[in-house]
């Protein structure tokens, strides 16, 4: 990646700033802050599947354990803070001990994405039985197919009265977009990230360099299940309700989906998969004549045969393609830094 | 009395490790021989199921609607999504995974919109009797028979015959089968339209125990995958001896404790028995058999 590092910075800030105070005016702060949260999932995707290489399908699980993490801890605890903590700590555990069990295991492919998969029905098929009285977690009944409703939603830390909500907790979750984005920049531009790009592209020869390959990707999936925790915490604050279809395999399926359409190994594509997708089933939504999951479907299948690199990334080629800097021009470009170089020395 | 109970869980047992067979049949045909990930498979068995229920509403006799037109509906869909999209993808084991997953969700999309998102069935055809003090479902034992059956047929056909050595041959190395003159192409289409159409009967033999929506592949998916990957290399071997293990698992569990319990065993054993042995049972044991 060229270019340094706060350079980057000063680019996503200004960018996110600007989306932050032009988006509201183009679509209701509400749709936006579910988009925003789509968002922030397809980018935990992006990041293992992108550039870590490990094809999760199960990164619902997260998301679900996120959102009844949280919605459990803010019943039993009547603030938000701590239960945000914890959204984003138990998933970021649970994916530790999962991965560690897989990668130790010399597990990859197929049969990491068979496990990630079944790991999610596991919890889906738990969660929806747990509709009886003696399934307590603290104060917190885990209601089964019912879900849990009436939680503490987020409030300002240390004033468990001061609800955020409407469009100030668009703000909220739209900084922590911007934030999170940031982070994983900054992880990517990391030896760790680097190193992470490595070993997607040839597993053995980082190996035979030295690195520890599985502990690596454990640390990885660890990552991307805390975000996508997050994501479900702000889920759940934004629905007021958390339901055992969080874990289904629809919402894995779209996770998914965002992330091929958007673009793997960019850190956009997903992000604006997840929104784009999301906004377009919102509008589909409000039609009766084609069922939404046909053309959910279609997309897919479409973007596998004809676009597999996604959108992102066929924008970014065409862009070179037609603006880019041609190889004479990077010539011309070192002779200018050299002369500089001259001038300065 | 304990005579009675035992007889009853030996058959719910044999039932349980028949209908494995039964589900994860189809897939091991196209991914065990042909290596695609067919995550739509549940999905051609849920077009199984309303093949047969509509069969049966415009007055088909039930069996024949089963075992004839049901297999027929979903091959020749089947072969309409490998002309259009696998074909495409052999070899490119995610991408195959992916976009069966979009069909996947297009068939349940296009099943909502053509049935409605609401329950439909028909009755068991077999009547259920009682052992001892137990009402035992005779369809049970249809499904026990059907699928011993469909194993006797799927190892005579592989074994016996020269389409399915040659069907063997094409997957070992299709470039030999080319220069033998036989097109792989088409032996793979052949291939696939054997596996739906065993996805579709399978479907169909199920159909009158469940509720059918058009959501009702998720079900099957994950079990049958985790029978097809579980049971490793040896096509029939393999398939016999996952669905055996997790159907003695599931139902140990069930009898123990509950339903819901036992479903979960059988996920987790799953999950243990891949980590112990990532190439399947029959990566281990019973190396070479068919």
């Amino acid at each position: 990646m060229p270019g340094s590092l706060s350079k980057d910075f000063v680019t996503i800030i200004i960018v996110t700033a600007l989306l932050i105070w032009v988006m509201p005016l183009l679509i209701a702060t509400y749709t936006l802050t579910v988009l925003i949260v789509y968002g922030m999932l397809g980018l935990s995707l992006g990041l293992i599947w992108g550039f870590g290489g490990i094809l999760c399908f199960g990164q619902a699980a997260f998301f679900g354990l996120g959102a009844y993490t949280y919605a459990i801890a803010a019943i039993n605890i009547g603030e938000s803070t701590i239960p945000m903590v914890l959204a984003v700590l138990v998933p970021a555990i649970f994916a530790a001990l999962l991965g560690a069990m897989m990668f130790y295991g010399r597990l990859n492919d197929v049969y990491l994405g068979v496990i990630t998969l079944v790991v999610t029905l596991i919890l889906f098929k738990f969660i929806n039985s747990t509709a009886g009285p003696q399934y307590v977690i603290g104060k917190a009944r885990l209601g089964g197919f019912n879900g849990i409703p009436g939680f503490q939603t987020l409030n300002v830390p240390g004033n468990p009265d001061a609800y955020i909500w409407g469009d100030s907790y668009f703000y909220v979750c739209a900084v922590l977009l911007g934030v999170v984005f940031l982070l994983v920049t900054a992880l990517l531009r990391s030896s760790f990230g680097r190193i992470a790009v490595g070993i997607r592209e040839n597993e053995v020869r980082m190996s035979l360099m030295g690195y520890d390959v599985r502990a690596r990707k454990t640390v990885m999936f660890a990552i991307g299940a805390a975000i996508a925790g997050l994501a479900g915490a702000l889920f759940a604050n934004w629905g007021e309700i958390v339901t055992p279809n969080l874990f289904s395999l629809g919402q894995s399926a779209e996770i998914i989906i965002w992330c091929i359409v958007g673009g793997l190994g960019t850190r956009l594509g997903p992000i604006l998969g997840a929104a784009g997708l999301a906004y377009l089933k919102f509008m589909l939504g409000q039609q009766a004549v084609i069922d939404n999951t046909l053309i959910m479907g279609l997309i897919l299948v479409l973007f596998v045969l004809f676009l597999p690199r996604g959108i992102v990334p066929a924008l970014a080629g065409l862009w070179n393609v037609s603006f880019g800097r041609r190889p004479l021009g990077r010539i011309h470009q070192q002779r200018r830094l050299r002369k500089r170089e001259r001038l300065n020395g | 009395m304990l005579m009675d109970l035992s007889i009853v869980i030996l058959v719910e047992m044999l039932y349980a490790v028949a209908s494995l067979i039964l589900v994860s049949a189809g897939l091991a045909v196209v991914f065990g021989m042909m290596k695609v990930i067919n995550l739509a498979h549940g999905e051609f068995m849920m077009m199984g199921g309303y093949a047969t229920i509509t069969a049966v509403n415009l007055g088909a006799n039930v069996f024949f609607a089963m075992l004839v037109i049901a297999p027929i509906v979903v091959g020749l869909i089947g072969l309409v999504v490998e002309r259009l999209v696998i074909r495409h993808l052999y070899g490119r084991l995610v991408d195959t995974m992916l976009a069966t997953w979009g069909l996947s969700l297009f068939f349940i999309g296009l099943a909502t919109m053509i049935f409605g998102n609401t329950t439909t069935g028909i009755s068991t055809p077999i009547p259920g009797f009682a052992i001892g003090n137990y009402q035992v479902n005779g369809y049970n034992f249809f499904i026990i028979v059907v699928s011993i059956l469909l194993l006797g047929a799927m190892l005579t056909i592989l074994k016996a015959t020269r389409a399915g050595l040659i069907a063997r041959g094409t997957m070992q190395r299709s470039d030999m089968a080319a220069a033998l003159g036989y097109s792989p192409d088409r032996i793979y289409m052949a291939t696939f339209f054997c596996g739906s159409a065993l996805s579709g009967l399978a479907g169909a033999v199920l159909a009158p125990l469940v509720g059918l929506v058009p959501t009702s592949g998720g079900a099957y998916i994950a079990k049958a995958f985790i029978t097809v990957i579980a049971g490793g290399p040896s096509l029939i071997a393999g398939l016999f001896s996952s669905a055996s293990f997790f159907g003695v698992v599931n139902q140990v569990f069930t009898f123990a404790i509950s339903p819901v319990i036992g479903e979960v065993a059988l996920l987790v054993a799953a999950v243990v028995l891949l980590r112990l042995l990532p190439q399947g049972i029959t990566g281990k044991f019973f190396r070479g058999k068919l």
